[in-house]
């Protein structure tokens, strides 16, 4: 155990003895180290209720996403029997049976390996075009800056479920590679090219604000290119709103991702998705209430993960929010 | 003041232009062949589909079709759908509907929103502080869809309060969209209010209120609220640009004949025009909401100044 993991330890256990947090041990402990933003954001998310909901229900879905069998019971979401076509909830079916008369529960839980695949998928994406752009555009300024800033505000004034449902709709009669594929890819590509905007400017204004300080212009008066600039001493400063953004736009594209499929163009039959369940669900929302209940609880729960975790993020981030 | 108005309705011009221009080269791209569709069954002949296409420019190249159809723009002609129907009719009969929609979300953002977030700012910490910050989260993530069905079980099918689909019952029927459509908005509006207000009841001038020794009430209506509510006003108003041209789930599930809806069926149907034209005026909107709240924002607040 090296020293640090020893001084952590033993401000975990007597932060975990104090609830007033009077008592906290700030000057004996920290006074031989240097608290960077980081330790102090893990202490704060620590004592967060919300993050740690947020992250048991994320590795939950990680979880499910990887080894759906588990949580299936071991029951095959395509073995259906016609015979029990929207049976209700029972003690051996939890949730019941789908309009084939599958097993409901495992149809759910195999759903949130696509819709993960394609949170995640699409976040990086976007996190790729947006910190490009943004820090070109706010490291060059001038002509450059003009024209990615206008370009943002051409993509931010189409909303995005409307841009995505375009593009998805045309795509298949196209001959871009992933985009003409249906599947999950022209998904995440679709709802990054119309998400990556917020990422871009969040990038920009920082880089605009880190730019003109003392230590960017020693780095250049050292010699450093433009690039190692950027790179090295610009960007990290920028890490912390992105990964806050990220975090709840994984949320954000998940749901996105289940409507753009409900209004059919987004995965298509015989993928397994929430989407798709809640459009199939809706008809018989009368006689069958659970067959749009269970994917829709899934989901939101699913979304609910990351926006809470994100959400706790951006309180142990920003010490200005704190009360 | 004026300087900073002319100059900012210039730069909307590159982005309205190249957003529709956007829409229309991906609509450009739609799959099938419209005209022969016309037909159906019987198919028509040859010279007929001739002069349709020259007539809808289909054999043009992309930036000739384009131009022609800013050129129809600007003299008040947004082209007419493959069955013949002006788009400017389309609009005129599905735009009320989405402009009443969004008259009622506005109204319950910012009357539900605003009280949630005022009681919360002002007793931090408070039982009810703590349920709104929670009940904003929970409606933050419940997506928009799920919502829909929700309160179409809850309010429509269990115990019957409003009707869940269809315009028959006047501004009664709107109600339950409407809460649908304002949902993350009101959630938001309640948060940035709750913070504004308790950040500015620490300001300075406040102190001075109180020591000037006037009643707490006085001091949070006419001292606090004033300053706090302008980032939320502004919001809110930035909010009718979004909110006008978000609806599309909403109108679908809960089957109201507005521009969404609109925009939605004539994506499915490839009505070309129809879709850049509906996206067109949504950007409008968007944009156009979007200087409005900057203008304000500088009439609202003295200290700022954009000249």
């Amino acid at each position: 155990m090296t020293d640090q993991q020893q001084l952590d330890l033993r401000k975990d256990e007597v932060e975990a003895g104090t609830t007033t947090g009077l008592a906290s041990p700030s000057v004996d402990v920290t006074s031989d180290r240097q608290n960077s933003l980081w330790s102090d954001a893990w202490g704060e998310l620590k004592r967060n209720p919300l993050f740690w909901i947020g992250a048991v229900l994320g590795v939950l879905f990680l979880v499910m996403a990887i080894v759906p069998q588990v949580f299936a019971r071991g029951v095959d979401p395509r073995a259906c029997d016609l015979a029990n076509s929207k049976a209700l909830p029972s003690a051996q079916h939890w949730f019941g049976y789908d309009q084939q008369g599958c097993d409901y529960l495992a149809n759910v839980v195999y759903g949130a390996r696509s819709s993960l695949i394609i949170g995640v998928t699409a976040v990086l994406v976007v996190l790729v075009l947006g910190v490009a752009v943004g820090a070109i555009a706010g490291y060059y300024g001038g002509v450059t800056d003009g024209i990615l800033s206008r370009l943002a505000d051409i993509f931010y004034a189409l909303p995005l479920i409307l841009g995505a449902l375009v593009l998805l709709r045309v795509g298949p009669s196209t001959d871009i590679p992933i985009i003409n594929s249906r599947g999950p890819g022209a998904v995440a590509i679709a709802l990054a090219l119309f998400g990556w905007m917020t990422a871009m400017r969040l990038v920009r204004s920082q880089v605009i604000a880190v730019k003109s300080s003392d230590y960017v212009a020693a780095a250049r008066a050292m010699g450093a290119s433009g690039r190692r600039i950027l790179v090295r001493h610009i960007l990290p400063n920028a890490v912390a709103p992105v990964l806050v953004y990220a975090t709840i736009t994984i949320g954000v594209l998940i749901a996105a991702e289940a409507t753009l499929t409900y209004l059919g163009v987004g995965l298509q039959r015989p993928a397994i998705s929430w989407g798709l369940q809640i459009e199939a669900g809706q008809d018989s929302i009368r006689s069958a209430p659970h067959l749009v209940l269970f994917p829709s609880l899934i989901l939101t729960l699913t979304v609910m993960a990351f926006v809470m975790m994100g959400d706790a993020l951006r309180d142990a981030l920003d010490p200005r929010q704190r009360a | 003041m004026g300087r900073y108005v002319a100059r900012r309705l210039l730069l909307t011009i590159p982005v309205l232009i190249g957003a529709s221009f956007l829409i229309f080269a991906m609509v450009y791209a739609l799959p099938g062949d419209p005209i022969r569709a016309l037909g159906g069954d019987r198919p028509l002949s040859p010279a007929v589909v001739e002069v349709l296409r020259e007539q809808f420019h289909l054999d043009d190249p992309l930036y000739v079709q384009y131009w022609e159809y800013v050129r129809g723009l600007f003299s008040g002609d947004l082209g007419t759908d493959f069955r013949g129907r002006p788009v400017l009719d389309t609009i005129e009969r599905t735009l009320p509907v989405t402009v009443k929609l969004t008259i009622v979300a506005i109204v319950l953002e910012a009357v539900i929103g605003l009280t949630a977030g005022v009681l919360a700012g002002i007793r931090r910490n408070s039982f009810f502080d703590n349920l709104v910050l929670v009940s904003t989260t929970l409606v933050v993530s419940i997506p928009i869809l799920v919502l829909a069905f929700l309160t179409q079980l809850l309010f429509g099918l269990k115990l019957g309060w409003f009707p869940i689909a269809g315009t028959r019952e006047g501004i009664y029927s709107y109600i339950l969209p409407g809460l649908v459509l304002a949902s993350g908005s009101l959630a938001y509006v309640a948060r940035l209010t709750r913070t504004s207000l308790a950040e500015n009841l620490r300001a300075d001038y406040v102190r001075t209120a109180r020591a000037k020794g006037l009643p707490n009430r006085t001091v949070i209506v006419r001292h606090t609220l004033r300053n706090s509510l302008i980032p939320v006003v502004t919001f809110i108003g930035a909010d009718i640009g979004a909110l006008l041209g978000g609806a599309i789930v909403t109108e679908s599930v809960f089957n109201l004949p507005g521009i969404g809806r609109e925009v939605f069926d004539s994506v499915r149907a490839q009505e070309g025009a129809v879709v850049v034209g509906i996206v067109t005026l949504m950007v409008f909107f968007f944009i156009f909401f979007n200087l409005v709240v900057d203008v304000l924002y500088a009439v609202l607040d003295p200290r700022i100044r954009y000249d």
